[in-house]
């Protein structure tokens, strides 16, 4: 009986965190490119929208996750008609995680070392290959380092998800243990999700370590 | 004694204005010309000069070499070539066709008869050797066969056939300089732009460098303009020179002339540690005056292209009496002309130290008397 509520628990954590992640990783990635080549000095230069879009980012890097998942409860019953359960806690997460994931990617590819924009540029490329075979390829362990912070960080706010009718690993940590006082089943969480973390981080760091040839 | 200098000087270009040179077929035939070439950038402090009326002719087929100390604008200058910078007054022609119009397609199709290399290589760390020098030809939509054939063929030519699968990072700087090498050569540039290439590499691997780019305008006759500070590259490699002090050209011509008998100070300082200077033990024994009537007098006899023949030392000896003892010095070749200075003492002969400096003057293109020694 507790153990499926686990299991259900669990899948919900993964569905919530995997589907929100993975819009993040789309939306966030275009939304670092335009902030880093639209900066100063940038390939695509234009510098009122690379003021507007940081501050966008910033104006939601700045709101906690409880306050902007409540703020958000009109539009997420208009995207997804309801406020309640999995889908629900998706798009507050997916609003967090987008911004969050893309400063973490801008910084990786303003790393990328200004000669070699230079030296394809001098071989005839057009700028969205320097996008394509340059900036991205070569930020890419940085990329991936920044997709696993954003995985675990997502994991940490869908708990509190959980705490308004989420579902997941959170909440079922905050109904048994924290209301019922039941610590096996809050200490099966806790371990849970030590264990999903670190199959997250060392997956990542794996990963990344392998796309650095540097 | 100076009509071997005078009549090459008269040959020299000189800057001209952009009227004169319009007309001299000479110029016109160029593959690259900069006429009245400037670069102001905006910085903390207001406007900073970077170029100033540069104007210059490179021709088909030869190295040309841009000297000068750092921040005398030779980076603008060989960017301006393929439009990494945009010069802000002045033209650039490149096969008598001003480049400053040209929009990125243009621009593009530009860069792909313009190879460049760096003094960091700057090679795609992600990429192995083959995907770096197949990338150019990659974004350029060439099937991928004719990929194959030409970064095997250029892999092949700068030396580097095992090491296909090699990331830039496990190559020594003189691996990742041919790689650039190749990647700069894969669409069969007219002209290589190379930017301090070999100033991060220990001289050994220089000169492995300097004799790979040398091949290469020799076999596939491909024009090179190179920048550097380092006057040891000049010598090596270049047929012309310019020197650039402060944005503005300040000396140039054929690369034997030029270090022969360097006109301006900011020559002279990078040409310092080529030439031979007094040593300084024997500096600190020259005194001004005989100081006995056995001491002898030391000439130094300078040779700034040697052209005809080489100096005969026994005529040279002969004409000058007495002893004559070879104190320092020596002649090195650059281009075919020999260039140098002996340092002799002279004693016991019977001229005076003045009929000595003119016996030698049939000899040398200079002859100066530096002092007296016992």
């Amino acid at each position: 009986m507790w153990f499926d509520r686990l299991l259900q628990g669990f899948i919900d954590t993964f569905l919530m965190v995997g589907v929100s992640s993975l819009i993040a990783l789309l939306a966030g990635i275009p939304l670092a490119v335009i902030l880093v080549t639209s900066g100063k000095g940038g390939i695509y230069e234009a510098p009122a929208l690379n003021r507007a879009l940081g501050a966008f980012v910033n104006l939601f890097r700045s709101i906690p996750f409880l306050i902007l998942m409540v703020a958000l409860i009109p539009f997420t019953r208009l995207i997804v008609g309801t406020t309640y359960g999995v889908w629900a806690a998706v798009v507050p997460l997916t609003i967090a995680a987008t911004p969050f994931f893309a400063r973490i990617a801008e910084v990786s590819l303003r790393e990328v070392d200004h000669g070699l924009i230079e030296a394809a540029q001098a071989m005839g490329c057009r700028r969205w290959h320097i996008v394509w075979h340059v900036l991205l390829p070569e930020a890419l362990p940085g990329i991936v380092g920044g997709f696993t912070i954003t995985l675990v960080t997502m994991i940490n706010s869908s708990a509190m998800a959980g705490a308004i009718g989420a579902g997941g690993l959170g909440d079922i940590a905050y109904r048994y243990g924290y209301q019922r006082f039941d610590s096996q089943i809050m200490l099966t969480v806790i371990v849970l999700l030590v264990a999903l973390v670190a199959v997250i981080q060392l997956g990542g760091d794996r990963l990344a370590r392998d796309l650095n040839k540097r | 004694m100076n009509a071997v200098n005078a009549r090459l000087r008269h040959e020299a270009p000189t800057p001209q204005s952009a009227d004169q040179t319009e007309l001299h077929p000479e110029l016109n035939r160029a593959l690259v010309r900069f006429i009245g070439l400037g670069k102001t950038y905006n910085g903390a402090q207001g406007p900073v000069a970077a170029l100033q009326g540069i104007d210059l002719a490179i021709q088909r087929g030869e190295v040309f070499g841009i000297i000068g100390r750092s921040g005398a604008g030779k980076s603008s200058l060989i960017r301006t070539i393929n439009r990494l910078e945009q010069p802000t007054s002045g033209r650039v022609l490149i096969d008598q066709i001003d480049i400053g119009e040209f929009d990125e397609d243009r621009l593009v199709e530009l860069r792909r008869r313009i190879g460049m290399i760096f003094q960091h290589f700057n090679l795609m760390s992600a990429k192995t050797v083959w995907q770096n020098v197949e990338l150019p030809l990659k974004v350029a939509g060439v099937p991928k066969e004719q990929r194959q054939r030409k970064v095997r063929e250029l892999l092949e030519l700068v030396g580097l056939q095992g090491k296909h699968k090699a990331y830039p990072a496990q190559l020594s700087g003189g691996q990742k300089q041919r790689v650039g090498i190749a990647r700069a050569l894969v669409h069969d540039p007219q002209i290589l732009l190379c930017d301090e290439a070999t100033s991060a590499l220990d001289p050994e691997t220089t000169q492995s460098i300097l004799g790979l780019l040398r091949e290469i305008n020799q076999r596939l006759g491909l024009t090179i303009v190179l920048i550097t500070h380092e006057m040891a590259v000049i010598r090596e490699v270049c047929d012309r020179v310019v020197v650039l002090e402060q944005g503005r050209m300040v000396e140039q011509g054929p690369v034997w002339e030029v270090f022969g008998n360097p006109q301006h100070e900011v020559s002279r300082t990078l040409l310092a540690p080529l030439q031979h200077a007094i040593p300084q033990e024997l500096q600190s024994r020259l005194q001004g005056q005989p100081a006995s009537a056995d001491a002898a007098t030391v000439l130094r006899l300078k040779f700034s292209g040697i052209d005809r023949e080489e100096p005969d030392l026994a005529a040279l000896f002969s004409a000058l009496g007495g002893r004559v003892r070879l104190l320092h010095g020596g002649i090195e070749r650059i281009q075919g002309h020999g260039l140098g200075q002996l340092l002799l003492a002279v004693s016991g002969s019977s001229w005076g130290a003045e009929e000595l400096r003119q016996r030698a003057g049939n000899w040398a293109q200079r002859v100066e008397v530096l002092g007296y020694v016992v």
